[in-house]
């Protein structure tokens, strides 16, 4: 089967779809807020649903560390068609993952007028990253970064309560 | 077989189950933003058409199919290569108009709605309306006008899920000023 390509089409198609609408719909700046938090939380949702799935029959894990090295590994590559290329941790709850051809920026052009655009891209991974840990346990907030295209830095910050 | 299954050792299945997971949030979104179905239904149609358009060239690149040389090569082509390819299911093709103009796809099963339940406020949602908007825009890169729409849906009840394409015309090749 052709792994993620209808996923990528589709997630391009929505990223346009949300803009369009909102540009359509008024003040631009607000609405730019509204399109990532609406995008970011589709993310969250599906995320959820995702790791449901996958996770049902592997064994628990560990510690938080262990958590993400899953997350870096067999969720990217399930998710993003290849592994996180590197982790980096404060040991102190904040996690830093390098995807260096981050999947769903490949299909845009590296020039720079494409810097400002990237952002919408990569507010719905977000979610699918909170999502997923959230299921797993770990309530965070996930950034992410183009550091340059096509790679960028998905930083995830543990909540303590 | 594709049977519903949740392994989580099937990496392909996974793939299929973020898309229609994404896909499931996307519609639940679309009805939020939109007041009525037939709303959300032209918007589900307006990007299949917008992913077919470009998923066309992802498609050809991938099979080695030549050019069909009628539509009902198409329609084999349809159900045993591309529905194959992308969504791992094989409809069987079927109902052809005499004037071979017209047929159905018949899916036992649709994978976009494994996890869905249509709420009683949404009878008139065509969940699944994207797949028409692709089918049309893929084929109109190919130069066919097709019509293309669910005849009928098993989230609405019915026993299997038919996709009626009716072939319209031929596009003619725009030809740059000046060719002969």
């Amino acid at each position: 089967m052709a792994d993620d390509v209808l996923f990528e089409f589709l997630h391009m198609e929505m990223v346009s779809h949300i803009y369009k609408e909102q540009a359509s719909r008024g003040e631009m700046d607000k609405d730019r807020a509204t399109c990532v938090s609406a995008l970011e939380g589709m993310g969250f949702r599906v995320g959820q649903g995702l790791i449901e799935r996958f996770t049902k029959d592997s064994p628990s894990f560990k510690d938080d560390l262990d958590i993400m090295k899953f997350i870096c590994k067999d969720f990217w590559i399930n998710v993003f068609r290849k592994q996180i290329d590197n982790l980096r941790t404060n040991h102190q709850g904040t996690y830093v993952l390098q995807d260096n051809k981050f999947s769903l920026l490949t299909q845009l052009s590296s020039g720079k007028q494409y810097l400002e655009e990237a952002p919408k891209y990569l507010a719905y991974s977000c979610g699918l990253v909170r999502g997923a840990l959230s299921n797993l346990g770990m309530d965070c907030v996930v950034t992410a970064e183009v550091s340059p295209m096509p790679s960028c830095k998905f930083q995830v910050v543990i909540q303590k309560i | 077989h594709l049977k519903d299954d949740q392994s989580t050792h099937d990496t392909s299945k996974l793939n299929l189950i973020l898309f229609t997971l994404t896909y499931g949030a996307l519609v639940t979104q679309l009805c939020k933003d939109y007041e009525n179905d037939e709303e959300v239904n032209k918007q589900l149609d307006k990007m299949g058409y917008n992913i077919g358009v470009r998923l066309i060239e992802d498609f050809l690149a991938r099979s080695s199919v030549g050019r069909c040389q009628d539509f009902r090569e198409t329609a084999d082509v349809i159900a045993k290569v591309a529905f194959k390819m992308y969504l791992g299911i094989t409809p069987s093709v079927t109902n052809w108009s005499p004037a071979g103009d017209e047929f159905s796809l018949i899916l036992e099963s649709n994978p976009l709605v494994d996890f869905v339940e249509l709420p009683d406020n949404h009878s008139t949602l065509v969940y699944s309306n994207l797949l028409c908007g692709v089918l049309r825009g893929a084929l109109e890169m190919v130069q066919m006008a097709v019509d293309v729409k669910f005849a009928q849906d098993s989230l609405r009840g019915d026993n299997v899920t038919e996709i009626r394409m009716k072939f319209i015309k031929r596009i003619e090749e725009n030809l740059p000023a000046g060719d002969e």
